[in-house]
């Protein structure tokens, strides 16, 4: 009994250790960004990295990484994107699942088996002919243009939405036509209000994805008054590249809308996880 | 007279449900354009044209723009050839054996915290959190944590070591790769925990009471209920990770910018797409990359069938040799 008491307690203390040191490993780098972001030019010269700066009200270095960067424009940008692009995509990922769910037609699997091969391609390396089409199409240096590759890039939510169709009942479908509902009035009236969790669970990945996009929004949107908040971010490794008390104050510019997204919306973004998970 | 009534009834119903059928069919055909076409149009634009003309590109000598050579396999031959190439294949080892570090050390933490834990929603934040960081900050945080003299340094000086004794983190070839696959994990090690901490908690809580009850301690508990129940993400995330080291982009690309060595499969292909502009040697590569992504998906396949319908498979067959012999017996009792 006493030697299980203690095992027990041992255990505890492991447990409680690892978690806490995990938790400093996790945080500390962006603390130390925290502490220097609000340090002067001389303080940030003289004192070490670690000390507390003298005041955490001087937002100095907040209002030159803004003006710097243009980053005032780069969250109106990625507003824009981020509204249009989540609105299109879980429309058009929801309709696909739909028709591919409850509807049996000649090259379904094919169209099916299409997208699933294409969740195999690797991004970044697509974008070698990708760029060669959107230049043809003139769409480069257009935030529209943009969007479009966004949303043409959007497999996952397909598959949220094909899981989440597989469990809703098809005799909801069947009772609703019955009483004279066209297969439209069936998928915007009955089904779409019950897609809720999977709009959610879409929404927080695409969004979490495009708001920190850099790769194509570095391609195509090469004007600085396209720029998106990561592209604007990367700024910082021209003319600044050791002034890191502008850099941190960037970095935290970028990093508070998502940190208070994550505070409100914590539970959905765990279910978002998950769920993004078990998509195999 | 109630009967002729029904009967009449069900005859005009015949005759509506004919004409229901009817227009149904033409819905069937308007449904399915409307809500096909443009999914399919961006499918076709951004993903199968692009991958047709890769393959097309892998052949040729060309820059976007301007002339264009047929080359044959000479841009193939040339991704095996130039060493800078099979370089960063060699150094996507050193983030896989990051991501393999990262899965155990996130299994460990789920499993500390699917046991009771004081606290657990701010455990599991701060170690999630990173996750959504973008990439680019992510960059700039550690370019500044690693930084001779910086973060890092500061702390190892406080406990005692001396700057002369504590290595260049991003310059010095020995250990650049670690320092930067780190960042890696430090990036996606809590977004695993909460994968993990998801499907284990989907594990009925009566088993773990039941468990303890049954004088089962810790490692039981986890050996025989928490590792089977999350057994398949593991080895998903396992697959996942292989294409996600291979495709390893942002941390060399913000802190070293490919430099001393640390440069990836991607840092190499985007310089030399978008900044020397062989247009055809980076579709080749790509399309390597694509076929080695393809192997190891393939292999996953294969893995998956073989690791979980064997263990299925081997109990149906034994349930099934006891059936007969059970029944032998009784044949032989009459």
């Amino acid at each position: 009994m006493n030697t299980k008491k203690l095992t027990s307690i041992f255990f505890s203390i492991v447990k409680y250790l690892s978690l806490i040191a995990a938790a400093v490993v996790a945080i500390a780098p962006v603390c130390v960004c925290v502490l220097t972001a609000f340090k002067t030019n001389e303080e940030y010269a003289s004192t070490s990295v670690l000390d507390l700066p003298k005041s955490f009200l001087n937002f100095e270095n907040f209002v030159i990484a803004i003006k710097q960067a243009n980053m005032l424009r780069g969250f109106v940008n990625t507003t824009l994107v981020l509204l249009v692009v989540l609105t299109v995509s879980v429309l058009i990922s929801s309709m696909m699942a739909y028709v591919l769910n409850r509807f049996r037609f000649p090259g379904r699997g094919i169209i099916e088996n299409l997208f699933l091969f294409a969740s195999l391609l690797p991004g970044i390396a697509m974008q070698v002919t990708i760029y060669e089409i959107m230049n043809r199409l003139h769409l480069i240096n257009h935030l529209y243009g943009y969007m479009i590759v966004l949303m043409g890039t959007d497999i996952i939510s397909i598959y949220i939405f094909l899981q989440f169709f597989e469990n809703l009942p098809v005799s909801l479908d069947e009772s609703a036509i019955m009483d004279g509902c066209t297969y439209f009035g069936v998928f915007f009236k009955i089904l779409f209000p019950l897609l809720k969790p999977a709009i959610v669970t879409s929404l927080v990945l695409k969004g979490v994805s495009v708001y920190n996009e850099y790769y194509a929004s570095s391609l195509y949107l090469q004007k600085s008054e396209l720029k998106t908040i990561s592209t604007a971010l990367y700024t910082f490794t021209g003319p600044y590249g050791n002034q890191y008390n502008y850099i941190c104050a960037g970095v935290l510019i970028t990093i508070i809308p998502i940190l208070l997204f994550f505070l409100i919306f914590q539970k959905q973004v765990y279910s978002g996880m998950a769920a993004g998970a078990v998509k195999g | 007279m109630e009967n002729s009534r029904a009967v009449t009834n069900t005859i005009s119903n015949k005759k509506s449900f004919r004409r229901w059928i009817g227009s149904r069919k033409v819905q069937r055909w308007l449904i399915l354009i409307t809500f096909m076409t443009i999914p399919l149009i961006l499918l076709f634009t951004f993903t199968y044209i692009p991958f047709a003309k890769m393959v097309q590109f892998s052949f040729y000598d060309m820059k976007y723009i301007g002339k264009r050579t047929f080359v044959g396999l000479a841009n193939y031959k040339e991704t095996f050839e130039r060493s800078e190439i099979f370089g960063s294949l060699l150094v996507s080892l050193y983030y896989m054996g990051g991501g393999a570090v990262q899965l155990a050390l996130a299994l460990f933490f789920a499993t500390m915290m699917a046991f009771k834990v004081k606290g657990e929603a701010f455990f599991k934040a701060a170690l999630f959190f990173p996750y959504l960081i973008c990439g680019i900050a992510v960059g700039f945080i550690f370019k500044f944590f690693y930084a001779r003299g910086y973060v890092l340094d500061t702390i190892l000086q406080m406990f005692g070591m001396d700057l002369e004794d504590i290595p260049f983190w991003l310059q010095d070839r020995r250990i650049n790769n670690i320092s930067l696959a780190a960042t890696s994990v430090w990036r996606y090690m809590g977004q695993n925990v909460v994968m993990f901490l998801g499907a284990m908690m989907s594990v009925d809580n009566d088993l773990y009471e039941a468990a303890s009850l049954d004088g089962a301690n810790k490692w039981h508990q986890f050996r025989y209920i928490i590792l089977p129940s999350i057994k398949s993400i593991i080895v998903l995330n396992l697959i996942l990770c292989i294409s996600g080291c291979l495709s390893a982009f942002e941390p060399p690309y913000v802190i070293t910018n490919g430099m001393m060595g640390t440069g990836t499969y991607f840092v190499i292909m985007n310089r030399i797409a978008h900044e020397n502009q062989r247009v055809g040697l980076a579709s080749a590569m790509a399309i390597i990359l694509l076929a080695l992504i393809i192997i190891c998906t393939v292999a996953q396949k294969l893995f998956f069938k073989y690791v979980f319908n064997d263990g299925t498979s081997d109990e149906s067959k034994a349930a099934v040799r006891r059936r007969k012999r059970l029944e032998k017996a009784q044949r032989q009792r009459k």
